[in-house]
C-alpha cells in the first residue's frame, strides 16, 4: 500500500435473493482478500446445505441466527484493500423493517451501491434504498444492475433500467450517479471487465471504487472543531498547559486564526495545535488534535470552536428529517436528550409536520405517530441552542440522535433540515 | 490531489482517538482491557496520542490465566512502568481457589472461558463502567457485529440482535448502575493496518511476534509451545523449530508458524501474503461455528 491510500466507506443494501452477499463475496474473492480456511468453511457448509460449488453468499453470514434464517438482520462491516485504496463495506439488509440498519450504514458512507435484478427492473426496495441515499447524502451512487445473465446481457434491458431509475431519482437529491451491468454470479464487471457485454463501456465496479474522486466528500469550507474534552496536564513543562482535544468535523484551521468560541461568543486567536509527533501548522478534517488558544478562556466538552467570520447558526428550534430507530414510538411532547457532535441537551419533539410512506415516499400530514423505522419531518425545541449547520451542507454539524433517559436506548436519529 | 486529506492509517489512527477521548469524556471509571498483545500494545499507543501532553488516564487491566508466555509477562510489566500507568490484575487462578470457576479437563483443556468469570468480577470488583478492547471486526463473524461503544447488562452480557444503532460519529455510552460498556477503538483495524502501523511508528512489541527458535509440539495443523501446562500424547514429540506467533493468547493454545521473519518489514511483508486467518491457529476459535459469538454473549473479550 502506498502512503497516500485512501480509506473508502460504502454501504450495500439488500437481501439474499437481490445477489448482494453474492456481490461482496465476488468483491473479495475476486480481489483475492479471501483466506483459505475461510474458503475451507465455506465449502464445507456449501456441501453440507447441498449447493453445487461454493457459495460466495455464504462469506457475509454473521450471527447464528442469520446464518439459520439465512438473512442479513444487523450491520455487519467487512474490509478489503488493494493496491489503490482500503474499504469498509457497511453490509446492511434491505427489507424495510431494517431500514433503521440501512441509514445506520449509510450514515459514514462515501458511496451507496443499490442493487436492481435485471430481470425485474426499477421495483418499491429500489426506490427505498435511493430515498434513504438521497436522504443521508451520500456523496457517490453505484447502481449495480445485476443478474445481466439472466437478460442475456441484453444493453435494451440496461438502458430501459436506466431511464427508469432517472425517474425516481430526478426527484431526489442525487449528485454522482453511475451504473453498472453485471452478472456477481459469473463475475461479469465486478472484478473483471465481461466479456459478454462488449457494449459497455465503462469501467468494472472495482476500479470505480478505486479511482473516483473523493477527497471533496468532506465539507472543507466550514471550519468547525466540537471539544470532546479539556487536557490539562499538570505535569512540568505542561503546568499551564490547556488544551482542547476533538477531532475537526469539517473545514481547515490554521495557527494564528481568528476564531470564536459557541455558544459564550467569546474570541481568540489559535496559539498552537498540537500532537504528540509534532505541533502542527495547520489541521483539517477529519483530523484529531488538541487546540491552545492565546487567551484563557472558559471552554468545556459541548462547545464549538468555529473561524470567526464562519458560524454555524445557534438554535434552541430545530427542524430534523427524523428516522425513528426503536420499538417504543415516541411519546407526545415527551422529553429526550437530544445528543449534537460532542453536545448534550434536552430536547422535546413539538410537532410533527409530515411523515413519509416509505413505499410510495409520498408525504402524509395526516398520521403524525413516530413508529420504528417512520422517517417524518419534525420541530424539536431544545432547552439551550445547538451550533448547527444544515444536514446538506455538513453531515457532522447537522446531525443528532435523540436519547430516550427511561431506557438509555438511543431511539432516534436526525438530519437538520 | 488536494493535500487536504488523510490517508487510510492516518484516518484509522484518527478515529480511534476520538473513540478514546469520547470513552474519556462519557465514563467515570474506564480501563484497558491489556493482554500484552499487539492490538492492546497499538490501543495503549494510542491513547499515548488522544491524551498528549497530558499521561493516559486510564489504568491497564489485565486478566490473567496464569498461563502466559514469560515474555508477555516481562513484557506488560514493562510497558507499565514506561507509560507510568496503574495495573489491575484479574487471576484465573485465584477464580479457581475461590470455588469461583472450575478448570477444564482432558488433553485440550484451557483455560480461556474461565477468563469470562474473572473478568466480569474484576469488573465488577473495581466499579468499571468501561473496559476498552483491542477487538477487531475482521477477526471473527461475531466481532464483525461490534459498536465502537457496545453495551454489557448487568450480567456483563452481550445482546448482539439489540444493539444500539451507531449513526455518524455520534456514540452513547449511557447506562445504568451496574452496566457496563465495552469500547473498541480500533474496530475498522484489519491485521495488515496494524502491522502497517506498527511499522511506521516503530511500536515495541514482545519478541513472541519476531521468528525464533523454539521447542514446539506438532498438534492439529499448528506449532504449539513446549510449557509446564503441556501434556503430551504418547506419538508426539518436541522439537525446536524457528517460529513466530502472528496472535498470542494463552501457552496453551496459541499456535506458531514456522518464518524466518524477524523484523518489522518482514513481519508486514509475511502478513500480506498470508493465505490462512490470523486466528486460524487458535484452538478457542475452532471448538464450534459460533464459538466466539457465544463467549462473547457471555461475557467474553
Amino acid at each position: 500500500m502506498l502512503d497516500n491510500n485512501q480509506l473508502l466507506r460504502f454501504t450495500t443494501a439488500g437481501s439474499v435473493d437481490d445477489g448482494k452477499s453474492t456481490l461482496i463475496g465476488r468483491l473479495l474473492y475476486d480481489s483475492k482478500s479471501i483466506f483459505e480456511d475461510q474458503l475451507a468453511a465455506i465449502e464445507n457448509t456449501s456441501k453440507k446445505k447441498g449447493h453445487d460449488g461454493v457459495d460466495l453468499a455464504l462469506f457475509t453470514d454473521g450471527l447464528k441466527d442469520e446464518r439459520e434464517q439465512g438473512i442479513t438482520i444487523d450491520v455487519a462491516y467487512r474490509y478489503f484493500t488493494t493496491p489503490k485504496r482500503k474499504f469498509i463495506i457497511a453490509d446492511t439488509p434491505g427489507h424495510i423493517q431494517y431500514t433503521r440498519n440501512m441509514i445506520t450504514g449509510a450514515s459514514t458512507a462515501n458511496v451507496a451501491t443499490i442493487l436492481i435484478d435485471a430481470r425485474h427492473g426499477v421495483i418499491e426496495q429500489t426506490k427505498r434504498h435511493a430515498f434513504i441515499a438521497s436522504l443521508l447524502q451520500i456523496p457517490h451512487i453505484i447502481v449495480c444492475i445485476n443478474k445481466m445473465d439472466l437478460v442475456d446481457y441484453s444493453e435494451d434491458v440496461y438502458n430501459d433500467i436506466i431511464r427508469q431509475f432517472e425517474d425516481i431519482s430526478s426527484k431526489m437529491l442525487v449528485t454522482d450517479v453511475r451504473f453498472i451491468p453485471m452478472s456477481a454470479l459469473n463475475g461479469d464487471n465486478v472484478v473483471n471487465k465481461s466479456e459478454n457485454m462488449p457494449w459497455y463501456q465503462g469501467a468494472p465496479m472495482l476500479h470505480t471504487l478505486e479511482t473516483m474522486h473523493i477527497s471533496s466528500d468532506i465539507n472543507k469550507v466550514d471550519a468547525r472543531f466540537p471539544v470532546q474534552t479539556v487536557l490539562r496536564p499538570q505535569r512540568e513543562g505542561f503546568i499551564d498547559y490547556r488544551g482542547y482535544a476533538g477531532r475537526v468535523a469539517s473545514g481547515i484551521f490554521r495557527k494564528g486564526d481568528e476564531v470564536t468560541v459557541m455558544p459564550s461568543g467569546f474570541t481568540s486567536k489559535i496559539k498552537s495545535i498540537d500532537t504528540l509527533d509534532k505541533e502542527l501548522e495547520e489541521a483539517y478534517a477529519p483530523m484529531s488534535v488538541s487546540i491552545t488558544l492565546e487567551d484563557d478562556i472558559d471552554i468545556s466538552r459541548g462547545d464549538m470552536i468555529v473561524r470567526s467570520n464562519n458560524k454555524p447558526e445557534a438554535s434552541q428550534d430545530i427542524e430534523v428529517m427524523l428516522c425513528w430507530l426503536h420499538n417504543d414510538s415516541a411519546k407526545p411532547r415527551a422529553k429526550y436528550s437530544i445528543r449534537h457532535t460532542s453536545n448534550e441537551q434536552k430536547a422535546m419533539i413539538k410537532e410533527v409536520v409530515y411523515k413519509y410512506d416509505i413505499n410510495t415516499l409520498e408525504r402524509n400530514s395526516n398520521d403524525k405517530d413516530l413508529k420504528m423505522n417512520d422517517i417524518s419531518k419534525v420541530k424539536i425545541r431544545t432547552t439551550k441552542p445547538l451550533m448547527i449547520d444544515s444536514y446538506r451542507e455538513n453531515r457532522i454539524t447537522g446531525s443528532i440522535i435523540l436519547v430516550d433517559d427511561a431506557t438509555n436506548e438511543t431511539v432516534a436519529a436526525g438530519m437538520i433540515v | 490531489m488536494s493535500k487536504y486529506y488523510l490517508n487510510y492509517l492516518d484516518e484509522l489512527e484518527s478515529e480511534a482517538i476520538y473513540i478514546l477521548r469520547e470513552v474519556w469524556a462519557q465514563f467515570q471509571n474506564p480501563v484497558i482491557l491489556f493482554s500484552g498483545g499487539k492490538d492492546s500494545i497499538l490501543v495503549a499507543h494510542l491513547a499515548k496520542k488522544a491524551f498528549y501532553p497530558a499521561k493516559i488516564p486510564f489504568p491497564f487491566m489485565h486478566v490473567d490465566t496464569g498461563h502466559n508466555f514469560p515474555e508477555t509477562i516481562q513484557f506488560r510489566d514493562n510497558i507499565i512502568k514506561d507509560l507510568d500507568a496503574q495495573l489491575i490484575v484479574g487471576s484465573v487462578q485465584e477464580s479457581i481457589d475461590d470455588g469461583r470457576v472450575a478448570e477444564e479437563k482432558g488433553k485440550n483443556a484451557t483455560r480461556n472461558a474461565l477468563q469470562i468469570t474473572t473478568l466480569l468480577d474484576a469488573i465488577e470488583t473495581n466499579k468499571v463502567d468501561c473496559a476498552i478492547g483491542g477487538g477487531r471486526r475482521d477477526e471473527e463473524k461475531a466481532r464483525a457485529k461490534e459498536r465502537f461503544f457496545s453495551h454489557r447488562d448487568d450480567f456483563g452480557q452481550w445482546d448482539p440482535k439489540n444493539q444500539r444503532p451507531e449513526l455518524w460519529n455520534i456514540l452513547n455510552g449511557k447506562h445504568f448502575q451496574g452496566e457496563h460498556f465495552r469500547a473498541f477503538p480500533i474496530s475498522n483495524w484489519t491485521e495488515m493496518d496494524v502491522w502497517n502501523y506498527i511499522k511506521r511508528e516503530n511500536i515495541a512489541i514482545p519478541s513472541l511476534y519476531f521468528a525464533h527458535e523454539r521447542e514446539v509440539v506438532r498438534r492439529d495443523g499448528t506449532w504449539i509451545p513446549n510449557s509446564e501446562f503441556l501434556i503430551l500424547e504418547e506419538h508426539e514429540e518436541v522439537v525446536t523449530k524457528k517460529i513466530r506467533f502472528r496472535t498470542l493468547g494463552d501457552i496453551t493454545i496459541t499456535g506458531g508458524d514456522e518464518s524466518d521473519a524477524d523484523t518489522l518489514e518482514k513481519i508486514a511483508a509475511e502478513v500480506a501474503g498470508m493465505r490462512n486467518t490470523e486466528r486460524g491457529n487458535r484452538s478457542d476459535d475452532k471448538r464450534s461455528e459460533s464459538a466466539m459469538e457465544d463467549r462473547k454473549r457471555q461475557g467474553y473479550f
